[in-house]
Protein backbone atom coordinates (compact mmCIF):
# COMPACT_ATOMS: atom_id res chain seq x y z
CA UNK A 1 0.00 0.00 0.00
CA UNK A 2 1.61 3.02 -1.03
CA UNK A 3 1.26 6.31 1.01
CA UNK A 4 -2.03 8.77 -0.09
CA UNK A 5 -1.30 12.44 -0.40
CA UNK A 6 -4.19 14.56 0.65
CA UNK A 7 -4.37 15.97 -3.02
CA UNK A 8 -5.28 11.89 -4.29
CA UNK A 9 -8.08 11.26 -1.53
CA UNK A 10 -11.88 10.70 -2.93
CA UNK A 11 -14.05 12.53 -0.98
CA UNK A 12 -16.18 10.91 1.93
CA UNK A 13 -19.63 11.83 2.07
CA UNK A 14 -20.87 14.52 4.67
CA UNK A 15 -16.93 14.39 5.96
CA UNK A 16 -13.41 16.87 6.15
CA UNK A 17 -10.75 15.39 7.09
CA UNK A 18 -8.90 17.78 9.44
CA UNK A 19 -5.63 17.80 7.35
CA UNK A 20 -2.82 20.80 7.31
CA UNK A 21 -5.27 22.76 4.94
CA UNK A 22 -7.67 22.45 7.67
CA UNK A 23 -5.36 23.02 10.52
CA UNK A 24 -4.02 26.04 9.14
CA UNK A 25 -7.49 28.07 8.49
CA UNK A 26 -8.64 26.54 11.70
CA UNK A 27 -5.49 27.74 14.15
CA UNK A 28 -7.27 30.73 15.74
CA UNK A 29 -10.58 29.50 16.23
CA UNK A 30 -9.04 26.03 17.52
CA UNK A 31 -6.51 27.77 20.15
CA UNK A 32 -9.62 29.65 21.30
CA UNK A 33 -10.98 26.35 22.09
CA UNK A 34 -7.90 25.04 23.23
CA UNK A 35 -8.19 27.86 25.80
CA UNK A 36 -11.19 26.27 27.61
CA UNK A 37 -9.93 23.73 29.22
CA UNK A 38 -9.46 26.52 31.57
CA UNK A 39 -12.42 27.55 33.77
CA UNK A 40 -11.24 31.21 33.83
CA UNK A 41 -10.99 31.26 30.20
CA UNK A 42 -14.67 29.86 30.05
CA UNK A 43 -15.89 32.12 32.52
CA UNK A 44 -13.90 35.27 30.53
CA UNK A 45 -15.82 34.19 27.05
CA UNK A 46 -19.07 34.06 29.03
CA UNK A 47 -18.45 37.70 30.05
CA UNK A 48 -17.94 39.39 26.84
CA UNK A 49 -17.57 36.81 24.09
CA UNK A 50 -16.85 39.36 21.31
CA UNK A 51 -13.40 40.33 22.99
CA UNK A 52 -12.41 37.02 23.85
CA UNK A 53 -12.77 36.27 20.20
CA UNK A 54 -10.97 39.39 19.46
CA UNK A 55 -8.60 38.42 21.64
CA UNK A 56 -7.97 35.13 19.55
CA UNK A 57 -7.54 36.59 16.53
CA UNK A 58 -10.56 35.12 15.15
CA UNK A 59 -11.19 35.36 11.40
CA UNK A 60 -14.44 37.05 10.34
CA UNK A 61 -15.77 33.81 9.03
CA UNK A 62 -15.07 32.19 12.31
CA UNK A 63 -16.25 34.70 14.55
CA UNK A 64 -19.58 34.54 12.30
CA UNK A 65 -20.03 30.84 12.30
CA UNK A 66 -19.22 31.18 16.82
CA UNK A 67 -21.49 34.13 17.17
CA UNK A 68 -24.11 32.05 15.05
CA UNK A 69 -23.58 29.07 16.72
CA UNK A 70 -23.37 27.44 13.53
CA UNK A 71 -21.34 24.13 14.25
CA UNK A 72 -21.13 22.81 10.23
CA UNK A 73 -19.49 26.55 9.66
CA UNK A 74 -17.14 26.40 12.28
CA UNK A 75 -15.81 23.08 10.98
CA UNK A 76 -15.85 24.57 7.13
CA UNK A 77 -13.57 27.09 9.19
CA UNK A 78 -11.37 24.70 9.81
CA UNK A 79 -12.54 24.21 13.40
CA UNK A 80 -11.55 20.54 14.77
CA UNK A 81 -14.12 18.53 16.63
CA UNK A 82 -12.12 17.92 19.69
CA UNK A 83 -11.27 21.29 20.66
CA UNK A 84 -15.07 22.69 19.36
CA UNK A 85 -16.63 20.36 22.09
CA UNK A 86 -15.21 22.37 24.61
CA UNK A 87 -16.60 25.51 23.45
CA UNK A 88 -19.81 23.57 22.84
CA UNK A 89 -19.85 22.65 26.92
CA UNK A 90 -19.45 26.28 27.49
CA UNK A 91 -23.33 26.37 25.89
CA UNK A 92 -24.33 23.31 27.71
CA UNK A 93 -24.09 21.39 24.47
CA UNK A 94 -22.72 17.92 24.18
CA UNK A 95 -21.93 16.03 21.11
CA UNK A 96 -25.45 14.66 20.42
CA UNK A 97 -26.53 18.08 20.51
CA UNK A 98 -23.56 18.80 18.52
CA UNK A 99 -24.66 15.95 16.03
CA UNK A 100 -27.87 17.34 15.74
CA UNK A 101 -27.36 20.51 15.16
CA UNK A 102 -25.37 19.40 12.36
CA UNK A 103 -27.37 16.84 10.69
CA UNK A 104 -30.23 19.23 10.66
CA UNK A 105 -32.48 16.45 13.22
CA UNK A 106 -33.77 16.81 16.55
CA UNK A 107 -32.02 15.93 19.28
CA UNK A 108 -34.52 13.14 19.80
CA UNK A 109 -34.54 11.72 16.27
CA UNK A 110 -30.65 12.44 15.91
CA UNK A 111 -31.04 10.11 19.24
CA UNK A 112 -33.72 7.70 17.86
CA UNK A 113 -31.33 7.33 14.44
CA UNK A 114 -28.09 6.27 16.59
CA UNK A 115 -30.36 3.72 18.77
CA UNK A 116 -31.81 2.62 15.03
CA UNK A 117 -28.34 1.06 14.24
CA UNK A 118 -28.61 -1.99 16.94
CA UNK A 119 -32.00 -2.79 15.59
CA UNK B 1 11.06 -12.55 34.20
CA UNK B 2 8.44 -10.02 32.49
CA UNK B 3 5.17 -11.54 32.20
CA UNK B 4 3.11 -10.36 29.49
CA UNK B 5 -0.50 -10.93 30.75
CA UNK B 6 -2.16 -9.81 27.63
CA UNK B 7 -4.49 -6.95 26.10
CA UNK B 8 -7.31 -4.94 27.59
CA UNK B 9 -9.55 -2.71 24.92
CA UNK B 10 -12.30 -0.49 25.28
CA UNK B 11 -14.04 2.61 24.36
CA UNK B 12 -12.88 5.83 26.05
CA UNK B 13 -16.14 8.25 25.13
CA UNK B 14 -16.46 10.97 27.63
CA UNK B 15 -20.28 10.11 28.48
CA UNK B 16 -19.22 6.60 29.71
CA UNK B 17 -17.03 8.82 32.23
CA UNK B 18 -20.45 11.11 32.73
CA UNK B 19 -22.60 7.56 33.53
CA UNK B 20 -20.09 6.63 36.08
CA UNK B 21 -20.32 10.11 37.74
CA UNK B 22 -24.07 9.94 37.53
CA UNK B 23 -24.01 6.40 38.95
CA UNK B 24 -26.22 5.02 36.04
CA UNK B 25 -24.52 1.57 35.10
CA UNK B 26 -27.48 -0.19 35.87
CA UNK B 27 -30.16 2.07 33.83
CA UNK B 28 -31.08 0.45 30.84
CA UNK B 29 -29.56 2.69 28.46
CA UNK B 30 -25.93 2.24 29.70
CA UNK B 31 -26.20 -1.61 31.71
CA UNK B 32 -25.37 -3.31 28.09
CA UNK B 33 -22.56 -1.53 27.77
CA UNK B 34 -21.17 -1.63 31.57
CA UNK B 35 -22.42 -5.78 31.64
CA UNK B 36 -19.40 -6.02 29.46
CA UNK B 37 -16.68 -5.22 31.92
CA UNK B 38 -17.25 -7.46 35.12
CA UNK B 39 -15.19 -10.71 33.65
CA UNK B 40 -12.66 -7.80 32.56
CA UNK B 41 -12.21 -6.82 36.12
CA UNK B 42 -12.04 -10.52 37.12
CA UNK B 43 -9.41 -11.01 35.13
CA UNK B 44 -7.28 -8.13 36.45
CA UNK B 45 -8.07 -9.25 40.14
CA UNK B 46 -6.97 -12.69 39.01
CA UNK B 47 -3.42 -11.50 37.02
CA UNK B 48 -2.68 -8.30 39.27
CA UNK B 49 -0.89 -6.67 36.69
CA UNK B 50 1.76 -4.28 37.87
CA UNK B 51 2.13 -2.03 35.23
CA UNK B 52 -0.04 -1.13 32.09
CA UNK B 53 1.37 0.12 28.76
CA UNK B 54 -1.47 2.16 27.03
CA UNK B 55 -2.01 3.05 23.29
CA UNK B 56 -4.27 6.17 23.09
CA UNK B 57 -5.27 9.65 21.79
CA UNK B 58 -5.36 12.87 22.98
CA UNK B 59 -8.06 14.60 22.70
CA UNK B 60 -6.57 18.73 22.91
CA UNK B 61 -5.82 18.52 26.84
CA UNK B 62 -2.33 17.93 26.73
CA UNK B 63 -1.36 18.38 22.68
CA UNK B 64 -2.51 21.30 20.93
CA UNK B 65 -2.11 21.89 16.84
CA UNK B 66 1.69 24.12 17.99
CA UNK B 67 2.87 20.72 18.24
CA UNK B 68 1.36 17.59 17.35
CA UNK B 69 3.35 14.32 17.28
CA UNK B 70 2.71 11.41 15.75
CA UNK B 71 3.91 9.08 18.03
CA UNK B 72 4.55 10.05 21.97
CA UNK B 73 5.79 8.16 24.96
CA UNK B 74 5.44 9.51 28.04
CA UNK B 75 8.41 9.24 30.49
CA UNK B 76 7.16 10.66 33.31
CA UNK B 77 7.24 9.70 37.42
CA UNK B 78 2.96 11.22 37.19
CA UNK B 79 0.70 11.82 34.68
CA UNK B 80 -2.39 14.24 36.15
CA UNK B 81 -6.13 14.04 34.44
CA UNK B 82 -7.11 17.49 34.38
CA UNK B 83 -10.09 20.00 33.68
CA UNK B 84 -10.97 19.23 29.98
CA UNK B 85 -13.56 21.63 29.32
CA UNK B 86 -16.33 20.51 29.50
CA UNK B 87 -17.85 19.05 33.24
CA UNK B 88 -16.01 15.68 33.86
CA UNK B 89 -13.94 15.09 37.01
CA UNK B 90 -10.69 15.47 37.47
CA UNK B 91 -9.74 11.87 37.82
CA UNK B 92 -7.08 10.42 39.84
CA UNK B 93 -3.30 10.63 39.04
CA UNK B 94 -1.36 7.78 37.46
CA UNK B 95 2.05 7.05 39.00
CA UNK B 96 4.66 6.62 36.31
CA UNK B 97 7.35 4.01 35.42
CA UNK B 98 10.28 6.14 33.88
CA UNK B 99 12.54 3.11 33.74
CA UNK B 100 10.24 1.38 31.28
CA UNK B 101 9.31 3.98 29.01
CA UNK B 102 12.88 4.89 28.76
CA UNK B 103 13.89 1.17 27.91
CA UNK B 104 10.64 1.88 25.54
CA UNK B 105 11.79 4.68 23.91
CA UNK B 106 15.41 3.42 23.97
CA UNK B 107 14.08 0.36 21.71
CA UNK B 108 11.92 1.70 19.77
CA UNK B 109 14.26 4.97 18.73
CA UNK B 110 16.97 1.55 17.92
CA UNK B 111 13.89 0.19 16.10
CA UNK B 112 14.36 3.53 14.02
CA UNK B 113 10.85 4.60 15.32
CA UNK B 114 11.58 8.05 15.86
CA UNK B 115 9.29 8.84 18.49
CA UNK B 116 8.42 12.05 20.75
CA UNK B 117 9.31 11.64 24.20
CA UNK B 118 7.54 13.35 27.35
CA UNK B 119 8.76 14.27 30.59
CA UNK B 120 5.48 15.96 31.51
CA UNK B 121 2.20 15.16 29.57
CA UNK B 122 -1.66 15.72 30.84
CA UNK B 123 -3.85 12.39 30.73
CA UNK B 124 -7.21 12.65 29.39
CA UNK B 125 -10.72 10.89 29.38
CA UNK B 126 -9.33 8.42 26.93
CA UNK B 127 -6.74 7.05 30.01
CA UNK B 128 -8.89 7.57 32.87
CA UNK B 129 -11.99 6.40 31.67
CA UNK B 130 -10.42 2.66 30.84
CA UNK B 131 -8.97 2.83 34.01
CA UNK B 132 -12.19 3.63 36.26
CA UNK B 133 -14.43 0.87 34.34
CA UNK B 134 -10.93 -1.66 35.04
CA UNK B 135 -10.48 -0.55 38.48
CA UNK B 136 -13.79 1.39 39.90
CA UNK B 137 -13.85 2.69 43.64
CA UNK B 138 -10.17 2.59 44.10
CA UNK B 139 -8.41 4.88 46.00
CA UNK B 140 -5.07 4.58 43.85
CA UNK B 141 -4.68 3.03 40.68
CA UNK B 142 -3.24 -0.57 41.22
CA UNK B 143 -0.87 -0.21 38.15
CA UNK B 144 1.75 2.17 37.06
CA UNK B 145 1.77 3.48 33.57
CA UNK B 146 3.49 3.92 30.32
CA UNK B 147 1.17 6.04 27.94
CA UNK B 148 1.76 6.21 24.10
CA UNK B 149 -0.32 8.66 22.38
CA UNK B 150 -0.93 8.30 18.77
CA UNK B 151 -2.26 11.01 16.87
CA UNK B 152 -5.57 10.86 15.65
CA UNK B 153 -6.23 14.29 15.33
CA UNK B 154 -4.48 15.90 12.72
CA UNK B 155 -4.16 14.47 9.59
CA UNK B 156 -1.87 12.92 7.97
CA UNK B 157 -2.07 10.26 11.06
CA UNK B 158 0.25 6.92 10.83
CA UNK B 159 -1.06 4.51 8.64
CA UNK B 160 -2.61 1.48 10.26
CA UNK B 161 0.41 -0.57 9.23
CA UNK B 162 2.44 1.59 10.73
CA UNK B 163 0.47 1.90 14.23
CA UNK B 164 0.73 -2.43 14.40
CA UNK B 165 4.58 -2.19 13.49
CA UNK B 166 5.01 0.31 16.79
CA UNK B 167 2.77 -1.64 18.95
CA UNK B 168 5.38 -4.64 18.18
CA UNK B 169 8.01 -3.01 18.63
CA UNK B 170 7.08 -1.72 21.99
CA UNK B 171 6.02 -5.43 22.67
CA UNK B 172 9.99 -6.55 21.96
CA UNK B 173 10.90 -3.87 23.88
CA UNK B 174 8.50 -5.34 26.86
CA UNK B 175 9.98 -8.91 26.23
CA UNK B 176 13.29 -7.51 26.92
CA UNK B 177 12.82 -5.48 29.85
CA UNK B 178 14.64 -7.37 32.84
CA UNK B 179 12.24 -7.11 35.91
CA UNK B 180 9.12 -9.61 37.66
CA UNK B 181 6.32 -7.24 36.86
CA UNK B 182 3.39 -8.53 34.92
CA UNK B 183 2.35 -6.13 32.19
CA UNK B 184 -0.59 -5.64 30.67
CA UNK B 185 -1.36 -3.83 27.14
CA UNK B 186 -4.29 -1.95 26.47
CA UNK B 187 -5.94 -0.28 23.99
CA UNK B 188 -8.94 3.00 23.81
CA UNK B 189 -11.36 4.31 21.96
CA UNK B 190 -13.54 3.48 18.79
CA UNK B 191 -15.35 1.54 17.59
CA UNK B 192 -16.96 3.46 14.76
CA UNK B 193 -18.57 6.88 15.33
CA UNK B 194 -18.25 10.42 14.04
CA UNK B 195 -18.92 13.70 16.00
CA UNK B 196 -17.99 16.20 12.91
CA UNK B 197 -19.59 16.92 9.91
CA UNK B 198 -23.16 16.36 7.84
CA UNK B 199 -22.38 13.02 8.18
CA UNK B 200 -22.53 12.94 12.49
CA UNK B 201 -23.87 10.02 14.06
CA UNK B 202 -22.77 7.34 11.28
CA UNK B 203 -21.71 4.00 13.24
CA UNK B 204 -21.13 0.80 11.11
CA UNK B 205 -21.23 -2.36 13.20
CA UNK B 206 -20.29 -4.66 10.11
CA UNK B 207 -16.86 -2.75 10.05
CA UNK B 208 -17.01 -2.97 14.06
CA UNK B 209 -17.60 -6.92 13.63
CA UNK B 210 -15.39 -6.95 11.48
CA UNK B 211 -12.43 -5.72 13.40
CA UNK B 212 -13.56 -7.83 16.55
CA UNK B 213 -13.02 -10.91 14.74
CA UNK B 214 -9.67 -10.52 13.30
CA UNK B 215 -8.22 -8.35 16.03
CA UNK B 216 -6.68 -11.58 17.64
CA UNK B 217 -5.53 -14.08 15.00
CA UNK B 218 -5.25 -11.71 11.72
CA UNK B 219 -4.62 -8.36 12.97
CA UNK B 220 -2.86 -7.62 9.55
CA UNK B 221 -6.54 -7.78 8.25
CA UNK B 222 -7.06 -4.68 10.08
CA UNK B 223 -3.81 -2.82 8.45
CA UNK B 224 -5.39 -3.08 4.87
CA UNK B 225 -7.39 0.17 4.63
CA UNK B 226 -5.38 3.55 4.04
CA UNK B 227 -6.60 5.71 6.69
CA UNK B 228 -9.27 7.96 4.54
CA UNK B 229 -10.44 3.89 4.05
CA UNK B 230 -10.58 3.57 7.65
CA UNK B 231 -12.40 6.68 7.93
CA UNK B 232 -14.51 5.83 5.06
CA UNK B 233 -15.67 2.28 6.98
CA UNK B 234 -15.12 3.77 11.00
CA UNK B 235 -16.11 7.40 10.64
CA UNK B 236 -13.86 10.24 11.40
CA UNK B 237 -13.42 9.47 15.27
CA UNK B 238 -13.51 6.00 14.46
CA UNK B 239 -10.10 6.28 13.48
CA UNK B 240 -9.65 5.52 17.26
CA UNK B 241 -9.24 1.62 16.17
CA UNK B 242 -5.62 2.92 15.30
CA UNK B 243 -4.78 2.56 19.22
CA UNK B 244 -6.10 -1.08 19.07
CA UNK B 245 -4.12 -2.11 16.48
CA UNK B 246 -1.17 -0.90 18.00
CA UNK B 247 -2.34 -2.88 21.43
CA UNK B 248 -2.65 -5.78 19.17
CA UNK B 249 1.03 -5.47 17.63
CA UNK B 250 2.15 -5.57 21.44
CA UNK B 251 1.14 -8.72 22.35
CA UNK B 252 3.12 -10.34 19.66
CA UNK B 253 2.90 -13.98 18.42
CA UNK B 254 2.40 -15.38 21.62
CA UNK B 255 -0.93 -17.35 21.99
CA UNK B 256 -3.92 -15.53 22.77
CA UNK B 257 -7.19 -16.63 24.24
CA UNK B 258 -10.69 -14.04 24.28
CA UNK B 259 -11.48 -14.28 27.40
CA UNK B 260 -14.15 -11.54 27.17
CA UNK B 261 -15.85 -9.52 24.25
CA UNK B 262 -19.04 -6.73 24.38
CA UNK B 263 -19.76 -4.61 21.56
CA UNK B 264 -23.35 -2.40 22.04
CA UNK B 265 -24.97 0.27 19.76
CA UNK B 266 -25.03 3.15 21.06
CA UNK B 267 -23.32 4.79 23.52
CA UNK B 268 -23.68 8.16 23.13
CA UNK B 269 -22.85 8.97 19.61
CA UNK B 270 -20.50 5.55 19.21
CA UNK B 271 -20.52 1.90 18.68
CA UNK B 272 -18.78 0.49 22.05
CA UNK B 273 -16.49 -2.48 22.70
CA UNK B 274 -14.56 -3.76 25.26
CA UNK B 275 -12.53 -6.92 24.90
CA UNK B 276 -9.63 -8.76 26.95
CA UNK B 277 -7.34 -10.76 24.63
CA UNK B 278 -5.51 -12.77 27.29
CA UNK B 279 -1.94 -14.65 26.68
CA UNK B 280 -2.10 -17.84 27.33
Amino acid sequence: MSAMLASERQPIEGTTLFDGDMAQRGYALNAMCYSFNDAENREEFRRDEEAYCRKYHLTPGQRRAVADRDVLGMIAEGGNVYYLAKLAGIWGLNVQDLGAAQTGLSVDAFKAKLLSYSE
Amino acid sequence: MTEIIGGYFTSHVPAIGGAIAKGLQSDPYWKPFFDGFPPIRQWLNQEKPDVAVVFYNDHGLNFFLDKMPTFAVGAADEYQSADEGWGLPVYKTFTGDPALSWHIIEALVGDEFDITTCQKMFVDHAMSIPFELAWPNVDAWPVKLVPIAINTVQHPLPSAKRCLALGRAVGRALESWESDDKIVVMGTGGLSHQLDGARAGFINSDYDRFCLDHLMNDPEALVQDSIAGIVEKAGTQGVEILNWIAARGALGARPLAKRTENYHIPISNTAAASVVLEAV
